[in-house]
């Protein structure tokens, strides 16, 4: 058992260094100047700005800056913006961009949970076609195209009450939350609505709820008590990864409806080569994907001795 | 998210192969000669058979369209930009008379007054209107220092709603002749009066429509015309249907949708064919061996998976590079093979893993079964069926990733159209030109809901449970 | 649904609640008369608040809001008093009579001291200031920036608390204008050292001398600017706090801000013009001075050293016809000249003072140069060119259309090399191009900020354009203070530019704002940060 964890989380810190040098080196590669602008500097203040930065030095060296910066959990300074540490970054931006992913799949789970409901209830009747139909159609659409048909809806409506119910883009409220959330939780809660539908018709069919039936049970008390439960568990189980996949893959909201996220920042940070920030954003994210992988195979070797077995390779 | 809902289900569908291992065997097993009964489940099923003719006439589209619409699609048209859906037309041959002189008048310093003090403009006519010009001329007012003319497309209702600002004039000058961007619509051009820095509130207002016309130059550029042609001014020609309107260069978007279909589909068809058979090959070949090269090889694997995806396909992108000339499609596949290879490998390998165990290919191998004969009698025809379907999933994934990568500016280069970047043009002008977002968008959508659709159908027939 | 309901009961307090969270929904109005308060949006964040070391539009249009130099510009634009109050010149040193009543927002005073500070941290090379170079004017500013000098022995001293003296390497005939660029802003050095590598990074690492204060910043989300009531002037200053609640460079966004009346003022792109139009919006204009060109390699190896061959193209491009259709913005104006419309001349406009006479477009004349250039080059076909842009969809589209062009009217096969922009900027740097899509604005009030950039020893003459004459007549412009002279060395300037085809100038950049009708007095600038709330109020509605 200590064996198995001890192998996951060493194996974790593996692919986290991986992920750090292949990043680093991937980074500069890129054949430019981070450090150019539109307007063409004099030798000596390019040079000036290179010691600033330590790309004076080899890269192997750098490399070795680095990791050692990375022990010591610093990512070092912005080079767009010069006095802002990488670490402040990521404290600022991420919350933003993991309560944008909460809430979206709040809204999935809670969507999916009753879309799926509704579908099973009403299988092979209109109700099921015509919500299975909008759900599919809607994953459909390129994400951005939504985006913006959404935020005119938004204006559309405002116009329509003659007053600001809903903020177009921004951050600082929660009716600022509200579209953009659901904009990026609509992948996931199709998938989770087309997995609670199949597991609910399962388990619709299976003996325990016709026993329930056979006692008398209220309707209402069938599907909460048994139903519902019994149908939660697989879904539940694609709550890890489905976290990690929303709060990384915010960028198109975040860039649309103008929320500082930090799926924002990595793209203008690619824009510009900011090397300290496209490294730390990378690190962080591939970091926490890792972690959310390790925590989830950890906990289902607590629950499940199977997985534990199988995780191990034989 | 769109990217995303794809690799939602990749990713648990791994999860699940533990979980379900009952009853994906019996059913794998039991579907031993799978491609009559696959076929059959498949036409049965309406919808199946829907997507597979969307699939089936976006391909034809592609390959055959070009040979009844011979447009160019790179052929710009100036006289022609942001077009709706438009039939054939004429336009007049205007000469480009680019030194149009009105009425000058001398002035002096003195007689200047303040903008509240003036009148509104007299007199004020039009000289000729085309969509290659249009010409106005007014009178004289005592004490103007300079005018200043708008122009609105809506009837303009008060001193503040004069429409677009176009430009202003001295004093002397009692004329303009307005090119900006011109349509065949009405425009409604104000002039006012005005000081150094404040316009009056008294204005003056015209309502024009022009005329369509193309200039000799436009027309060249546009091949309408041969260059030695020897027309006379007001000649009419004729100018171009197009089905689906024209983009913001005046190119035809009929034709671009077709050569951009050819990008989509190439990346979203090659992409999932290219990772998914070095998956396969990968997946094999691990779970065929066993041992600690197994152990290794999904290590490796394990390390991919932890990329993020959307960040590395960003980086990767920008670290291959785009030369010169090139569209930028190679970089794209290559991005998207390193990164995706991961799933099916672990697929596979699964498959690879649980055959070893069955009894017959034990007893196969007992009769002397060589590893090529195992492979092809009795591996392949059971993991055929499971990467069908992850293909027919991974398509949309490849197409709305070109698509994303198009939103954020690093799609293919111009002047290769793809669905994608098509769509981030169009997104710009959505409200005045729907048209130009409309239609990529709609094809995106409809091939990506075909393909969901497809993968649905294939999976339902594939398993045992038709519930879905 | 109803049987559904009846069955599954939900609890009627959720529904409450959520209806709540709804309509609790409360938004600021973009303008507040009572408060003299209004909202504004930004296109991106400020990356740098450090004047010593700022140096995009962004951070200095926040700069020039919450510091100010000795001097700045009126609502006019014209140069006026700032912490100075007094100045003179000759062709060696610049004296400042510093105002007796400027204040820091913690009470001291602005002295001589503190531009002294500021001016040797903007040139000392362990700071790594990018716009050093701005600076250089002044006495030693380069070679301490080479690390040769202590950065004591900068050419700048206070010789009283109100008194700077500023030494010159050579006469400076815009030093003035520089004064209004935050390069030359004022940095206390007792604050700066305390604040260290955190100067600048947020809200209370910075300490102000401008009308305002920056009171809150939270980055990537929003900035607070408050009226700063140590500001020697504040008594002119009408608005008492600026909100900047969004951050979003996507002008479909920034309109629909606009029309739902949570942002004041925005600028309109070409797409979102129509839509203004159609909601009745009233719009403004204002040119820029900003100039894109087209930039051809002038290097040896490069099709486009050859001068025929550059002429044929230019002979063929209508900058007029491609302005009002393909740019199709009101109030761009087509290029012509290197200097745009909004330079100044000796007394008005150059460009009106000295017009340049217009290149006969015609398919003809630039078929028979392409000819021309075919022999003198030795070449019966034109390989293909590389067309280099960065990834803005508006290059994209200048792109596209040249490569139309140039393959319809003269059979050029041109390929577009399309980058990010620092890849476009390493590529421009290194010549690796035949032609560019380049632009390039003001950064003082004179014609030298254009006049220079094809000067043989500038580093931002990517194409290596290299001529006696040219340099003759830059440095005419250079060492005199005359307007005459120095107006008709820019006119040798400009002639030789045409002549020559060393740029092919695409437009003159122009912009399209709405406003809102309560808000007047805001000045737009073409440099030293443009949009200006220092003038403007909220009248009543």
């Amino acid at each position: 058992m200590f064996n198995y964890f001890f192998k996951r989380i060493v194996f974790g810190l593996l692919t986290i260094w991986f992920l750090i040098t292949a990043t680093f080196f991937a980074m500069h590669m890129i054949p430019a100047d981070p450090l150019g602008g539109d307007k063409a500097l004099p030798a000596e203040i390019k040079q000036n700005l290179q010691q600033y930065y330590g790309l004076d030095k080899p890269l192997p060296q750098q490399y070795v800056i680095y990791l050692n910066k990375i022990l010591h959990g610093d990512f070092g300074y912005s080079y767009t913006q010069q006095n802002r540490r990488v670490n402040d970054i990521i404290r600022e931006h991420f919350p933003v961009s993991a309560l944008l992913g909460v809430m979206a799949l709040s809204f999935a789970s809670l969507g999916g949970i009753l879309l799926g409901a509704i579908t099973a209830h009403f299988r092979h009747r209109w109700p099921d076609a015509l919500v299975m139909a909008i759900v599919i159609a809607s994953i459909s659409v390129p994400s951005f195209v939504f985006a913006a048909l959404a935020q005119l809806a938004i204006l559309g409506l405002n116009d329509l009450l003659e007053r600001p119910l809903l903020p177009v883009a921004g951050w600082g409220s929660f009716s600022h939350i509200l579209v953009p959330s659901m904009i990026l939780g609509l992948g996931t809660l199709a998938y989770i609505t087309r997995m609670m539908r199949a597991n609910l018709i399962d388990v619709m069919k299976s003996d325990f709820i016709r026993t329930a039936h056979a006692k008398g049970l209220s309707q209402a008390r069938i599907f909460w008590r048994h139903q519902l439960r019994n149908a939660l568990l697989p879904v539940v189980t694609i709550l890890g990864p489905a976290v990690a996949a929303v709060t990384t893959g915010g960028f198109v909201v975040e860039q649309v409806f103008a929320i500082p996220g930090l799926g924002r920042y990595f793209v203008q940070a690619v824009a510009q080569l900011d090397y300290t920030v496209i490294m730390g954003t990378t690190v962080f994210y591939g970091s926490f994907l890792v972690l959310m992988v390790v925590l989830v195979d950890l906990l289902y070797g607590l629950i499940d001795p199977r997985i534990r077995l199988a995780g191990t390779d034989r | 998210m769109t990217v995303r809902s794809a690799s939602i289900p990749a990713v648990s569908a791994v999860d699940f192969e533990l979980l379900e291992k009952p009853s994906t065997e019996t059913s794998t097993v039991s579907a031993a000669p799978p491609r009559p009964t696959l076929f059959r489940a498949l036409i049965r099923n309406p919808v199946t058979v829907f997507a597979a003719t969307v699939v089936a006439s976006v391909l034809l589209m592609t390959l055959l369209g070009p040979l009844f619409w011979s447009v160019d699609p790179a052929r710009q048209n100036m006289a022609e930009i942001s077009l709706p859906p438009i039939a054939k037309r004429s336009a007049q041959l205007v000469g480009y008379n680019r030194t149009w002189r009105g009425e000058h008048v001398p002035v002096s310093d003195s007689e200047f007054r303040p903008a509240s003090e003036l009148v509104a403009v007299t007199g004020l006519r039009t000289v000729q209107a085309n969509t290659e010009g249009v010409r106005i001329a007014w009178q004289k007012i005592a004490g103007a220092r300079t005018y200043h003319i708008f122009r609105h497309e809506l009837e303009p209702s008060g001193p503040f709603d004069l429409g677009i600002p176009l430009g202003q004039v001295d004093a002397g000058q009692l004329y303009y002749e307005d090119r900006l961007g011109l349509q065949q619509k009405n425009y409604f051009y104000s002039v006012v009066a005005g000081d150094e820095r404040e316009i009056s509130k008294n204005s003056s207002m015209i309502l024009v429509r022009p005329h369509p016309a193309i200039s000799y130059w436009d027309a060249q550029l546009a091949g309408l015309i041969d260059e030695n042609h020897q027309g006379i001014e007001g000649e009419v020609i004729e100018l171009p249907a197009h089905p689906l309107g024209t983009d913001y260069l005046g190119r035809d978007i009929f034709a671009r949708l077709m050569q951009g279909a050819r990008t989509s589909l190439f990346i979203g068809l090659c992409a999932p064919f290219l990772f998914i058979g070095f998956g396969c090959v990968y997946g094999a070949v691990s779970g065929y061996l066993g041992g600690w090269v197994d152990h290794w090889m999904m290590r490796v694997v394990d390390f991919v998976i932890a990329l993020p995806f959307l960040l590395f396909m960003i980086l990767f992108k920008i670290m291959f590079g785009i030369g010169p000339g090139e569209s930028g499609v190679l970089p794209m596949l290559i991005a998207l093979v390193l990164l995706s290879w991961p799933d099916s490998a672990r697929l596979v390998r699964g498959q690879v893993l649980q055959l070893r165990e069955q009894a017959y290919v034990d007893a196969a191998r007992l009769l002397g079964g060589s590893h090529a004969y195992i492979i092809r009698a009795h591996l392949l025809p059971n993991v055929a069926s499971v990467l069908l379907v992850s293909f027919s999933f991974a398509i949309p994934a490849a197409i709305f990733t070109e698509a994303f990568l198009s939103f954020i500016g690093l799609g293919v280069v111009p002047p290769t159209p793809s669905w994608g970047s098509m769509c981030n043009d169009g997104i710009r002008t959505l409200l005045t030109h729907p048209h130009e977002l409309l239609f990529p968008a709609t094809m995106i959508s409809l091939t990506v809901l075909s393909f969901n659709l497809l993968g649905d159908g294939l999976r339902d027939a594939l398993d045992g449970r038709t519930s879905l | 649904m109803y049987q559904l309901l009846h069955r599954y009961p939900i609890n009627p307090l959720a529904v409450y609640l959520f209806l709540c969270l709804f309509s609790s929904t409360l938004l600021a109005a973009a303008v507040d008369y009572e408060q003299q308060r209004i909202a504004i949006a930004l296109t991106a964040e400020p990356p740098n608040l450090d004047s010593a070391k700022t140096t995009d539009s962004i951070s200095i249009l926040v700069l020039s809001h919450i510091n100010e130099g000795l001097l700045r510009y009126d609502q006019q634009g014209d140069l006026t008093a700032a912490v100075a109050l007094q100045w003179e010149m000759d062709d060696k040193q610049v004296r400042f009579q510093l105002r007796q009543n400027a204040r820091w927002s913690d009470g001291q005073a602005v002295t001589a001291a503190d531009f002294v500070h500021a001016w040797r941290r903007v040139v000392d090379p362990a700071n790594a200031s990018s716009y050093a170079f701005l600076m250089y004017p002044v006495k030693n500013a380069r070679a301490i920036n080479r690390g040769e000098l202590p950065p004591s022995a900068l050419g700048v001293k206070a010789v009283s608390d109100h008194e700077l003296l500023v030494e010159l390497e050579r006469p400076c005939a815009y030093f003035f204008s520089l004064m209004a660029f935050p390069t030359y802003f004022p940095q206390r050095q007792d604050f700066v050292d305390a604040q260290g590598k955190r100067y600048a990074a947020d809200a209370n690492n910075l300490l102000f001398n401008g009308p305002f204060t920056l009171e809150q910043w939270v980055h990537g989300a929003s900035l607070r600017l408050k009226k700063n009531p140590r500001y020697w002037d504040q008594k002119v200053i009408r608005l008492k706090q600026i909100n900047i609640d969004h951050i979003t460079s996507d002008t479909g966004a920034l309109l629909n801000l606009f029309k739902n009346d949570e942002i004041a003022i925005t600028d309109l792109g070409a797409e979102t013009l129509q839509t203004a139009l159609q909601s009745r919006l009233q719009m403004h204009k204002f040119p820029t001075g900003y100039l894109y060109f087209v930039r051809f390699n002038l290097r040896k190896g490069h099709l486009t050293s050859n001068r025929s061959f550059r002429r044929a193209m230019q002979a063929v491009f209508d900058a007029e016809s491609y302005t009002n259709k393909v740019v199709a913005r009101p109030g761009v104006l087509p290029g012509r000249s290197l200097f745009p419309k909004s330079v100044r001349g000796a007394k008005e406009s150059f460009r009106h003072e000295h017009p340049l006479p217009a290149v006969e477009i015609s398919l003809k004349k630039g078929r028979a140069l392409l000819v021309q250039a075919k022999q003198e080059l030795g070449l019966t076909d034109i390989p293909p060119l590389v067309l280099l842009t960065s990834d803005s969809p508006a290059a994209l589209r200048h792109a596209e259309y040249l490569q139309n062009l140039f393959r319809m009217t003269l059979g050029l096969e041109i390929r577009l090399d399309r980058q990010i922009a620092k890849q476009f900027w390493a590529k421009e740097d290194d010549g690796e191009f035949d032609m560019t899509i380049s632009g390039w604005g003001p950064d003082y009030d004179d014609a030298m900020t254009f006049g220079d950039l094809f000067a043989s020893w500038n580093q931002n003459n990517r194409g290596q354009y290299r001529n006696a004459d040219y340099d003759h007549w830059v440095e005419v412009a250079q060492n005199s203070l005359d307007a005459q002279t120095r107006m008709q060395a820019f006119d040798h300037m400009q002639k030789r530019i045409s002549d020559d085809a060393v740029i092919l100038p695409l437009f003159e950049s122009a912009l399209i704002y709405v406003q809102h009708p309560q808000l007047k007095g805001v000045a737009r600038y073409r440099f030293g940060g443009d949009l200006n709330f220092r003038f403007a109020e909220v009248v009543k509605p």
